[in-house]
């Protein structure tokens, strides 16, 4: 049974009241608890290792929750989890981790994430990651997600962190075959002494492929953020990467990004900027009756919208 | 009423002290109408940042309403009444033109689709657009326009708000600046247009950081024409004898 925290950390990563609509998988403290396929969406556990196997039928529409939530200190979990999206299906699958750490003990969670997209197949993917806790225990992150977009598919994935979480270590590989589509939106907030770091790979492989990868954080506080978005082109493909940052206080962030193509058809864009919140944007909150505190949370939330 | 009383302005560029403002003095009445013209690089937008409180005059006093308001930072400033639409309305990453309103709004009884309409952007176009690098000139400037009007504040200066739109909106424009304008408001156009110079009750004319000027459109106009035949300052070393007959 879900307790009145669990619920809230539900709300927070996967904007859920009460049960999932849909085929859902719930993971709290290690264990898969509650757990509901359909026809045509199978959730089933793995026998080797932890984690689960989402299979989804051919041509089938629905939606998918498979969020993760911790409640316990000095706790790490670790959990494979394979999402197979088969032909013409469209899904919007929610994942997402909320840790509540009530200790001075370190509450981890490593997620690996194996998904395919099959032919002309539909996926929107998001994945919120939520942090609270009171003894200054710390709340600890490490997505990977290794995505694959066959011949005529088309991925969306959310990833959002704000707030909450003092480390975190994502990586992201997709491969974009023949006329597949590839949209990511990352959004990151962090502050106090959090770090966070991502590394990101998309390889267009062949023609017609595309990527587009919007990356916008804040960092506040002192905490540090690095970047290294690697947009790679085997075939005539086009991708976009933008990074965009806004810089405050004693912050640190850093960006590597990287475009390489190995074919003349190639086009391959690359935008890259770290500041902090411009004078004239504050000035124009301001005279609209905004404090200078209001100002900056408006500019941020819609930064990071 | 709001008046400046012998302000100077000074800001600090690169460690030095540039002269903007001197022995400026000015009074906008409730309920009147007025325009501020004068060359490009005058100190108009100047005047204006005084009033909001964006600029810190390095001397002199702002009166608003009997009030000394010169040492309140804009935010008291605005939510006294006081409310500029920028000649140059900075641009927001991620935030839609119907938050941008919702804020203005905050304080006041206008309906966001209203003003936007007045303006000639329908609603449903704009409310959900970004407020960033999408948006051409023309459109953020008329956005910032229908957000004072959306602030709807007792002073309300608007930064030649004619500046990149177009012909259709411009008459638009004209109309609505006008019937927006009531017994209570102070308006003030920063303007370089001759049908905005004609519609107002007072014109002033700034010229090198300071007031030269006051009064109606006949008054005034042939010191602007004078003066737009001295494009070069009196005191340039360079073509001394073509201005000899510059005034000042
Ligand atoms: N922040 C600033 N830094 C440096 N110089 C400035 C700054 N703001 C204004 N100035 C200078 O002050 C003078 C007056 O500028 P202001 O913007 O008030 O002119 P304006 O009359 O509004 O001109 P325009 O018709 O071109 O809008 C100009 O010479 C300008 O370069
Ligand atoms: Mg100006």
């Amino acid at each position: 049974m879900l307790n009145a925290l669990d619920k809230k950390l539900l709300e927070e990563v996967a904007d859920l009241h009460g049960e999932p609509p849909g085929a859902f998988n719930i993971r709290k403290d290690g264990q898969g608890i509650e757990r509901r396929s359909l026809e045509g969406i199978e959730i089933n556990p793995k026998k080797d290792q932890p984690g689960i196997d989402v299979i989804v039928a051919e041509g089938k529409e629905g939606t998918v929750h498979i969020p993760v939530i911790m409640t316990e200190t000095d706790l790490s979990d670790l959990v494979y989890n394979k999402i197979d999206i088969g032909a013409g299906a469209n899904i919007t699958l929610v994942a997402g981790c909320g840790i509540h750490n009530p200790g001075s003990g370190d509450a981890q969670h490593d997620g690996v994430h194996e998904i395919i997209v099959r032919k002309n197949a539909r996926l929107i993917y998001t994945e919120k990651h939520f942090g609270e806790g009171e003894e200054g225990g710390k709340r600890v992150l490490n997505p990977k997600t290794v995505l694959v977009v066959e011949e005529g598919g088309y991925a969306e994935l959310e990833l959002v962190q704000i707030r909450g979480v003092d480390h975190t270590n994502r990586v992201t590989e997709v491969e974009v075959k023949a006329g597949g589509r590839l949209v990511m939106y990352e959004r990151l907030l962090t502050d106090g002494n959090q770090t966070a770091n991502s590394d990101i790979v998309v390889k267009l492989m062949e023609e017609e492929s595309a990527a587009r990868i919007v990356s916008r954080s804040v960092a506040q506080g002192s905490s540090k953020q690095s970047f290294f978005p690697r947009l790679l082109a085997y075939g005539p493909g086009r991708g976009h990467v933008e990074c965009d940052s806004i810089i405050m206080d004693q912050a640190t962030v850093r960006s590597v990004p990287e475009i390489w193509a190995e074919n003349s058809e190639a086009e391959l864009v690359h935008e890259a900027a770290i500041g902090k919140i411009a004078g004239e944007q504050l000035t124009k909150l301001m005279a609209l009756g905004l404090t200078e505190e209001e100002a900056e949370e408006a500019i941020i939330s819609g930064f990071l919208k | 009423m709001i008046s400046l009383e012998n302000i100077s302005l000074e800001l600090d560029v690169d460690e030095q002290k540039i002269p903007i403002l001197h022995d400026l003095n000015l009074q906008f009445e409730a309920g009147k109408m007025y325009a501020l013209t004068g060359p490009n690089g005058s100190g108009k937008s100047s005047v204006a940042r005084v009033v909001m409180g964006i600029y810190k005059q390095t001397t002199g006093r702002v009166i608003y309403n009997g009030q000394d308001v010169g040492e309140l930072g804009i935010t008291e400033r605005a939510r006294k009444g006081i409310g500029y639409a920028f000649q140059h309305p900075p641009r927001f990453k991620g935030m839609p033109v119907k938050d941008m309103l919702e804020i203005a709004m905050k304080h006041s009884d206008q309906v966001n689709c209203q003003v936007l309409r007045d303006l000639g952007l329908c609603p449903e176009d704009y409310l959900e657009r970004t407020l960033d690098n999408s948006l051409s000139g023309g459109e953020i400037k008329r956005i910032e326009i229908a957000t004072l009007l959306a602030q709807n504040p007792k002073v309300r200066i608007f930064d030649e708000p004619e500046a990149g739109i177009d012909l259709w909106s411009f008459e638009r424009l004209i109309d609505v600046i006008g019937n927006s304008h009531r017994e209570d408001t102070t308006t003030v156009v920063i303007s370089h247009q001759e049908k905005i110079l004609n519609m107002v009750d007072e014109i002033v004319l700034i010229q090198d950081g300071t007031v030269s000027m006051r009064g109606n459109r006949e008054e005034i106009w042939p010191q602007i024409k004078a003066s737009a035949e001295c494009a070069c300052r009196s005191n340039c070393r360079l073509g001394e004898e073509a201005y000899a007959e510059c005034p000042r």
